[in-house]
């Protein structure tokens, strides 16, 4: 009889496990496998629109982005901006405070650094001029970060929202600006600043333009691996972040971490605003930021804070970017299929997450192994 | 034949989370129209096991019978189609609502609602029993014991015939625990069945019909409660003979330590949490703090430790050294740095004292890191005394590198308290210290409390059972809606004193 | 007078693409779920009507603006559903966090609605912009007859027919809400997860159902801008930042579908205050231009100082439920 209602007895058909721990070959097969699925389905995305063989529209994003030396420097150029966004936010985040507004900080830092070429291009040297643009910018992020951490320090106002809108503030000074630096009149943009002169640009280093970009990325990540993990300072963000009450218990003044790890993160963003103008365009508008805060919180979010992660993870976002700027351009597309691929790429990276975290249990009789 | 009468049937239950078998094959029957006690310590399995009646977790292996009828039970949806209905200890209220709106929360009925007929029917169904309810009344504005009353009609009115009850009288007052058990004898003679989680041997054998017994996760029998005794029952969910004395020495050369004089606080919605506080604390003894949960203990010991504001009065502070602090004009961290140290255990063991995804290392110096002018942390010292702790106390853990959400809830209350203690403190306040711990982790924290006695430690110690405040403490202080209620030496009162202390009517008083 | 009357006209016409979107993200939000992607799925929404309506008028003769209408409503509501069931297995079902996953999928929204937007045309073998006029004269279409009555007329009924579908769907949310059994249950899933999973809700299809038609609702938004206020065509990032201002609304409305539907109307008076304010300049316009970012801001900072129970976000808002953790 027993026998009998044993039949009856149904167990769910998938049940979801917490791992407790999980190798790293086999969290980076779960990513890798990711990947490739991402890779596959923009294929299938790509194919009915542009009629071609899918091995070669990979081919054209791997041409489009490393296929010559300049476009090497170009995907680097674009690596190293979003790698210090994503640092910039790294405390931000490890804090638990949703720093959305990096695009805003950017822009705040860009203006600043817009402002010093037009006013101060010909009032001191060079170099001097790019300390003062550093300062300069990291104090315009900072002063854009630090309003909404303020009011969440002391009245715990909802920071997402804020630091997003106040993306939107930026762009509107920037706009104001506009009107006042634009070049030629009525163009309603500003044009490259210091064409001539190229005061206040980063400056070639060993005949190249971006070794200067590439120094200033990597001292600001090195140095923030070693706040983030070794300072006192970086040890309270961690605490704040993991439990606002224990902080407090152990007699971590909360709100001045709020206050403080935000203008730091925000000074960075400020500084890779400078970055952008100084070091790349030499312009701005209000598409300077353009969308790589946004990016970039995806690119800390997913890479746990680990710097060497996010040069990965910011390589290979990048990678794919400019491969598919190439491959619209070569199709007559518009450049915007890069942002869907980008999408379709992030989905499958965040939930393959997932897959690293759980383990799924079918349902089965005889527990068997099925892989290794 | 005989298996018509059972209610429900477990057979052979087991559960496992990850490595830990939280239910070992695990029997169990109820009758109709009884009511059965399933008694064990803390971490016993008890809320599993019912948690897998009630459809939160799917057994592993084993077999549940309804009425004789195998079932699956993979959600709770199935499990009130069954007719079972659990109220669990944390209350699953939404706050926002009223009692009628969660009372009808999930129920089948198409289209709009009718409130003023859903809360009339209520109305009818408390009637029958003897509730005092509501249904219009939001929950954020009601008392434990309302919220509790929720619960259960919220189960009756979905026509439940098993009600199983997690702990129902932790939060409720002597008065208000006799109150629902004269409701849960009502509906026993209507012929529900009832099942009573429970580790107070005194309810077990108040209440119940039967008593089930469980022990780390394994079943150990089920006995009739008209032939059990409190000694055969505590055998059998402890294990043996345990001397369930707790060593107390008296204390040498009590010296004032702390004093705290009228001292008030205000919460932030404007209620008194502290009401004219006055009493001291002496080195060499453990002054213990009882009150119904929220009574004002953990605002007490915030105010003395410095997390707290204190609107008037006045905490001061007499170290062995001889000179004299004002505690009340502090910051956190200067206290801490004078010797009063404070360990708070809270419900999920970690929120306040210890950061879950940090290792032991990183854990240590959750208190010390700021000394020093370095701006970079030493991780050598934090990294010894974690070595030190985890030999001196015994903590099981992988390595020192494990992050403490890892380990169980003993060894994270052992590396809390044991944090605490290592930097020697004069006056150590520690709250909830054996909250969730079995007996023999307990003992391991009563011992580490009683050594700092004798060491001439002054210690504060908010405990939530009557009796081991009575055999651990020397002195007993009693609160009560922020009011301190009566200090009593533990040596000559009695648990009815005390129970009688911590639901006075401070209102009257003056 | 007719300035005033053009004035309050222009703000509706702008309201209602954020109404759809806060409508939208006011469902989305009550089952737990804090939708950021709500800017990229108007997009989708957008673009989906307008190439819905775009190749039914081109293998068409004589295209019938009512079918065009209706073709191009269940392209958007399709689509938008679409985003919002990607957000929803990432969220509930593979438990990603809300705030990234949202993010993503405006990055890929966005993206999506300027790529077609720029190229459906050329891709369908034509030259030039996109352009869906027929099917856009429906959408623009005034209510007949009470549209003529002075100053009420023009007003209230000179809107296209989404401007009322928006004000209903608003109202019919907050009756959902407040006078349902399924909007009591909807409301517990927000609150608190746990309870309702206990009281038998299946939790995870509340937040699944609740997400994609929150989704499809703010499509409609999407659709709204494209079919009404830019007649059937597309520019580059033509929606802009309509969708976060959506977002913001359901802070300003405290969570409540009425006070949508005023909140929106005012933001969308505040967004084009600066064509209507004498004496600015470009440069003072662009100033004027912040307004509703401000506003926003400042509304965010008067509710964090109140603490009443009713005005707060649904309590689990951002927080992903898994039954079995432990």
């Amino acid at each position: 009889m027993a026998q009998a209602n044993m039949t009856k007895v149904q167990e769910p058909f998938v049940r979801m496990v917490k791992r407790d721990t999980i190798s790293m070959q086999k969290a980076w097969a779960i990513r890798l496998i990711a990947v490739l699925l991402s890779l596959i389905v923009c294929a299938i995305a790509i194919v009915p629109i542009t009629h071609q063989n899918p091995v070669e529209i990979y081919a054209g994003i791997v041409s489009g982005a490393v296929g010559n030396s300049r476009r090497i420097w170009v995907s680097i150029r674009e690596l190293l901006m979003l790698l210090t966004i994503a640092v910039g936010l790294t405390p931000a985040f490890k804090m638990k405070f949703w720093n959305v507004g990096a695009e805003g900080q950017i822009l705040m830092g860009g203006l600043a650094s817009a402002a010093l070429m037009i006013y101060a291009g010909n009032a001191m040297p060079n170099w001097l001029l790019l300390i003062v643009i550093f300062i300069a910018s990291a104090a315009a992020g900072l002063i854009w970060g630090i309003i909404p951490a303020i009011f969440k320090a002391y009245f715990k106002t909802n920071e997402t929202l804020f630091t997003l809108m106040m993306n939107y503030v930026a762009m509107q000074i920037i706009t104001f600006c506009i009107v006042f630096w634009e070049n030629p009149k009525g163009s309603n943009t500003v044009g490259i600043i210091n064409s001539k002169t190229q005061a206040g640009w980063f400056p070639s280093i060993f005949g190249n333009a971006y070794v200067l970009n590439l120094i200033v990325v990597l001292l600001i990540t090195v140095v923030m691996s070693i706040y983030m993990k070794y300072s006192k300072q970086g040890y309270e963000i961690a605490v704040v972040g993991e439990s606002e009450s224990t902080a407090r218990y152990a007699g971590i003044n909360v709100k001045k971490v709020i206050i403080r790890t935000m203008a730091l993160s925000g000074a960075i963003c400020g500084v890779a605003g400078s970055i952008i103008v100084s070091g790349a365009s030499h312009t701005i508008s209000t598409s300077t930021a353009g969308g790589r805060g946004f990016t970039a919180i995806i690119v800390a979010w997913m890479s746990k804070f680990n710097p060497l992660a996010m040069i990965l993870v910011s390589a290979f976002l990048v990678f794919m970017q400019e491969g598919s700027i190439e491959i619209a351009t070569q199709f007559g597309l518009n450049k915007n299929a890069s942002d869907i691929i980008t999408g379709i790429i992030l989905f499958f990276l965040i939930g393959c997450e997932f897959f690293i975290n759980y383990e799924l249990k079918f349902r089965k009789k005889h527990e068997e192994e099925v892989q290794a | 034949m005989e298996q018509l009468e059972n209610a429900i049937e477990l057979k052979n239950v087991t559960k496992r989370f990850g490595k830990v078998i939280a239910n070992d094959s695990v029997y169990l029957t109820v009758k109709k129209g009884e009511i059965l006690s399933i008694l064990g310590e803390n971490g016993s399995g008890k809320t599993t096991l019912m948690n897998m009646l009630s459809g939160i977790y799917f057994p592993d292996e084993g077999h549940i019978l309804v009425e004789g009828k195998e079932v699956t039970i993979q959600s709770p949806k199935d499990a009130f189609d069954l007719g079972i209905g659990m109220i669990h200890q944390h209350f699953k209220l939404v706050d926002v609502l009223t009692a009628a709106e969660n009372i009808i929360l999930g129920l089948p009925g198409k289209g709009a609602l009718n409130m003023a007929q859903v809360e009339k029917d209520i109305k009818e169904l408390t009637e029958k029993y003897g509730f005092d309810l509501n249904p219009a009344q939001k929950i954020y504005d009601m008392s434990v014991s309302q919220k509790q009353t929720v619960e259960i009609v919220k189960v009756l009115y979905r026509g439940a015939n098993l009600l199983i009850l997690d702990e129902p009288t932790a939060v409720l007052t002597p008065q208000e625990a006799d109150k629902l058990f004269a409701v849960l004898r009502n509906m026993k003679n209507a012929g529900k069945s009832i099942i009573i989680i429970t580790h107070k041997l005194q309810e077990v054998l108040a209440l119940s019909d039967r008593v089930t017994v469980l022990r780390k996760g394994k079943y150990i029998g089920t006995v009739e409660t008209s032939e059990a005794t409190v000694e055969s029952l505590t055998e059998m969910m402890v294990g043996g003979k345990v001397s369930l004395d707790i060593h107390r020495a008296d204390p040498v050369d009590p010296e004032c330590r702390l004093k705290i004089e009228d001292a008030t606080c205000v919460n932030h919605e404007g209620l008194k949490i502290l009401n004219h506080v006055s009493f001291e604390a002496n080195s060499g003894e453990i002054l213990g703090i009882a009150g119904i949960a929220g009574s004002g203990q953990k605002e007490l010991l915030e105010a003395i430790a410095g997390l707290q504001h204190i609107r008037s009065g006045k905490i001061s502070y007499y170290p062995q050294d001889g000179s004299t602090h004002t505690l009340s004009d502090m910051k956190a961290s200067q206290i801490r740095n004078l010797g009063v140290h404070m360990s708070f255990v809270p419900e999920d063991r970690l929120g306040m004292g210890l950061v879950g995804k940090m290792d032991l290392t990183d854990n240590m110096m959750l208190r010390s890191y700021q000394e020093g002018s370095n701006p970079f942390l030493d991780r050598e010292t934090p990294k010894n005394l974690a070595k030190e702790i985890v030999e001196k106390l015994d903590v099981v853990t992988p390595s020192i590198s494990t992050p403490v959400g890892r380990l169980s809830g003993g060894n994270v209350q052992k590396v809390l308290v044991g944090r605490e203690i290592a930097s020697d403190p004069e006056v150590l306040m520690v709250a909830y210290p054996v909250r969730g711990l079995d007996i023999n982790s307990s003992y391991t924290i009563y011992n580490l409390l009683n050594e700092q006695k004798e060491k001439g430690v002054a210690l504060i110690c908010v405990i939530e059972d009557l009796d081991v405040i009575l055999e651990l403490c020397d002195r007993i202080l009693v609160m009560n809606n922020g009011h301190i209620t009566g200090i009593r030496d533990a040596r000559k009162t009695t648990k009815e004193e005390i129970g009688m202390l911590m639901t006075k009517n401070t209102e009257e008083e003056k | 007078m007719s300035v005033i009357l053009v004035f309050l006209q222009k703000a509706i016409a702008q309201g209602v693409c954020m109404l759809f979107g806060a409508s939208g993200e006011i469902m989305t939000e009550k089952s737990g779920n804090l939708n950021l992607g709500i800017p990229g799925i108007m997009y989708m929404g957008g673009i989906a009507g307008l190439m819905g309506a775009f190749f039914y008028e081109g293998a068409v003769e004589n295209p019938s603006p009512v079918i065009g209408l209706i073709v191009s409503a269940i392209c958007a509501i399709l689509c938008a559903g679409l985003g919002g069931l990607i957000y929803s297995v990432l969220t509930v079902t593979l438990r990603a966090n809300q705030n990234v996953v949202g993010l993503a999928l405006t990055t890929f929204g966005v993206g999506f609605g300027n790529f077609f937007g720029g190229s459906v045309s050329k891709l369908a073998g034509g030259v030039g912009q996109i352009s869906v006029a027929t099917t856009a004269s429906a959408y623009q279409a005034k209510v007949p007859l009470i549209s003529e009555i002075p100053f009420i007329g023009p007003v209230l009924f000179s809107n296209g027919v989404l401007t009322y579908v928006a004000v209903a769907l608003a109202i019919s949310l907050a009756y959902f809400l407040k006078k349902t059994r399924t909007g009591l249950n909807l409301r517990a899933v927000g609150e608190s997860p746990a309870t309702a999973d206990a009281a038998g809700i299946n939790v995870n299809r509340y937040k699944y159902v609740a997400t994609v038609l929150g989704a499809a609702i703010a499509g409609l938004g999407g659709l709204n801008f494209v079919m009404e206020y830019l007649g059937g065509t597309w520019t580059n990032d033509c929606i802009g930042d309509r969708g976060w201002l959506a977002i913001a609304i359901v802070i300003f409305a405290v969570w409540n579908p009425i006070n949508v539907i005023w909140g929106s109307f005012l933001f969308g008076a505040l967004s084009i205050l600066y064509l209507y304010v004498p004496g600015l300049n470009r440069g003072s316009q662009e100033l004027f231009k912040m307004l509703p970012y401000l506003v926003t801001i400042l509304v965010l900072i008067f509710t964090s100082f109140r603490n009443k129970r009713e005005t707060q976000p649904p309590a689990s808002l951002g927080v992903a439920y898994f039954r079995e953790e432990r």
